[in-house]
């Protein structure tokens, strides 16, 4: 089965000797393409180090992590250009949208792939193309400051999307949000992971949209836990 | 690939332009204190020039007239003169005061000259009003620059002069505007004592058994006669003519007649070497001080600027931006704010330069240079930025 991203016996260590702690211990996880898990735990759980790992910010002390059909990390990095994987296999949602304030919401989205080397008219083109699914073209031209919560998130799902990566991390991404909007953002997550074929890993403590998930990882003292979550239909 | 550094400038252009303006005027200021300096340095050069002299014969043993005190008699001109190759002589004297005029006064450096023959070496050159003195006494021609007119009066020692024409640029190595009387009354005015030093030096001579001696008739009145004039000047200028070498007569003249001559050269090396030596290292110093003050300026501007935006940095990081695109981009916000700065400081010293009262000369290889200055000085300044920046870990993006 191909997957979105899989990773095997991930373990995390900070520090040496007495002082070491170990954030992560043979974290198993796999989601397939076109899948959105949560991953849920409390404060100090792991869930942060799991997602720097997943993001390749920073390096796991062992394990296996596979994106798409690549091995990534072996006990060891198996791609030299981090920033290069970063930005053309992994997309960000972070829990504040963090567009670039300066760049209007069409480069905001459009900045990833002129960052790859695609020609601005191209990259611009996919970025319309995007606003138009995500519903947001008639703000292409506004600037992030002028957008409201929800706009700004849907431009920050947008970016994340843009290379078409086969796994997208989102940090809390309805954090900031009312009911309504943080629904209405998980719907499209689902519908994204659908037309894209994305694996989408959904970082939350939010109780409104844990039920809409299908399947859950809970994180707990650095281990992780499956389970199957309600599914519930987003209306 | 779009400029990051071009559009957040766009985006904030008030928080750059007004940074950009502050930054300027103090570039205004750097700009304008080297334009003092050229201007000192043109000062004594369009002294030189305006002389019309190729040699200065000055006392032994000085650098005169306008660097040291130079006292030479009066009729040297007519030895000098007469060398081959010599085709004017004429002597002269300097003497920077305060001149009367109405209830003010005017600093100017009062210049005594020749008035017997016509465009002598020391005459006022480029006279823009008026006419050239043509009497042996109390008329006077004046530089625009002291503020005098014609049919002015003024007032020097105890003689007053009619202003009878103007001159443009004619001015002291200190910037001074000259005033130019016949040379028998600047003598006078720079020699002659006042009345009552007059009179206690009589009294003091007659007093005085050496000088009035019984049986010796004349002594006392020659001695007094002799106290009462002084027949020196401070130089003699000399023009060469066409075809004689200016090294053959300096020698000459030196070897002869125990006297100093400079040619243009050495002139023009007391000037600006030594008589404005030390205005030129202060101004250097300023130049120096103005150029960290910028430095710390843009280092501190940037510096705060790149740390309001270190979620957005840790972002571009995180999405793949490489660190050489974000240096680039802090660094072409300096060189904006640089560029936007250097304009206004170019303008700026345009605007306010004529309104100096000393002569400020901004010359183009100035501003280039000062442009380059600026330029490097805000790429220095903006290391501090761009290692802030690299520093970010782009999993500051990234909650918990």
């Amino acid at each position: 089965m191909a997957h979105g991203i899989r990773i095997e016996n991930l373990s995390k260590r900070y520090g040496t000797g007495d002082t070491a702690v170990d954030a992560l211990k043979n974290v198993n996880m796999a989601v397939a393409p076109g899948a959105v898990v949560g991953l849920i735990g409390p404060s100090g759980s792991g869930k942060s180090t799991l997602l720097k790992c997943l993001g390749a910010v920073i390096k796991p002390t062992t394990g296996k992590m596979i994106l798409g059909d690549d091995v990534i990390f072996d006990n060891d990095w198996k791609i030299k250009d981090l920033r290069a994987l970063r930005r053309d296999k992994i997309g960000f949602v972070f829990q504040a949208p963090y567009l670039i304030p300066f760049l209007d919401v069409t480069d905001n989205i459009a900045l990833l792939p002129m960052l790859a080397g695609v020609p601005n008219k191209e990259a611009r083109a996919r970025a319309r193309a995007l606003l138009e699914a995500l519903d947001v073209a008639s703000r292409a031209r506004a600037m992030p400051a002028q957008l409201s919560g929800g706009e700004q998130q849907r431009v920050a799902i947008a970016r994340g999307l843009i290379n078409r990566p086969p796994v997208i991390l989102a940090d809390e991404p309805t954090a900031p949000l009312d009911s309504t909007r943080a629904l209405a953002v998980i719907r499209i997550l689902n519908d994204m992971a659908q037309r894209y074929q994305t694996a989408i890993i959904v970082v939350t403590h939010d109780e409104k949209i844990i039920p809409t998930f299908k399947r859950i990882y809970h994180i707990r003292d650095g281990v992780t836990y499956e389970e199957a979550g309600e599914g519930r239909a987003i209306l | 690939m779009i400029s990051l550094a071009g559009r957040d400038i766009l985006h904030s252009w008030g928080k750059f332009v007004f940074t950009g303006f502050g930054l300027g005027l103090l570039i205004g200021v750097t700009l304008t204190m080297a334009g003092v300096y050229r201007g000192m340095i043109d000062d004594a050069q369009v002294l030189l020039d305006n002389s019309g002299a190729d040699l200065w014969v000055v006392q032994q043993d000085t650098q005169g007239p306008y660097a040291e005190s130079s006292s030479i008699y009066d009729d040297i001109w007519r030895r000098v003169a007469s060398y081959p190759g010599v085709a004017q002589a004429a002597s002269v004297t300097y003497f920077t005061m305060q001149v009367r005029h109405g209830t003010r006064d005017v600093r100017a450096l009062v210049t005594g000259i020749v008035t017997s023959e016509l465009d002598a070496p020391g005459w006022p050159r480029f006279l823009i009003a008026g006419r050239q003195i043509t009497k042996d006494h109390y008329e006077a021609v004046a530089d625009v620059a002291s503020g005098l007119q014609l049919g002015c009066v003024i007032q020097i020692r105890r003689n007053r002069y009619t202003v009878v024409g103007l001159t443009r640029r004619m001015v002291s190595s200190g910037g001074d505007p000259m005033i130019f009387i016949p040379l028998k009354d600047a003598q006078e005015a720079q020699f002659l004592k006042d009345n009552d030093a007059i009179i206690e030096q009589r009294h003091r001579t007659e007093a005085s058994p050496v000088y009035n001696r019984p049986g010796v008739p004349g002594l006392l009145n020659a001695v007094i006669s002799t106290q009462s004039t002084n027949p020196t000047v401070n130089a003699v200028l000399l023009r060469i003519k066409p075809g004689f070498n200016s090294h053959a007569i300096t020698e000459q003249i030196q070897r002869w007649n125990r006297l100093q001559v400079f040619d243009r050269a050495g002139m023009e090396a007391i000037l600006t070497g030594k008589l404005i030596a030390t205005s030129a290292k202060q101004i250097g110093m300023f130049l120096v001080i103005l150029a960290i003050v910028s430095a710390a300026i843009v280092a501190f501007i940037m510096y705060t600027l790149t740390l309001g935006k270190i979620r957005e940095i840790a972002v571009l990081k995180l999405i793949g931006t490489r660190n050489r695109r974000i240096a680039s981009m802090i660094l072409q916000q300096a060189i904006g704010l640089g560029l936007i700065g250097f304009a206004v400081g170019k303008i700026s010293s345009t605007l306010w330069a004529p309104i100096f009262p000393k002569y400020i000369l901004l010359t183009p290889m100035d501003a280039l240079y000062g442009l380059i200055a600026v330029m490097m000085i805000c790429a220095l300044a903006s290391v501090l930025a761009i290692r802030a920046a690299l520093r970010v870990d782009p999993a500051e993006a990234i909650g918990g």
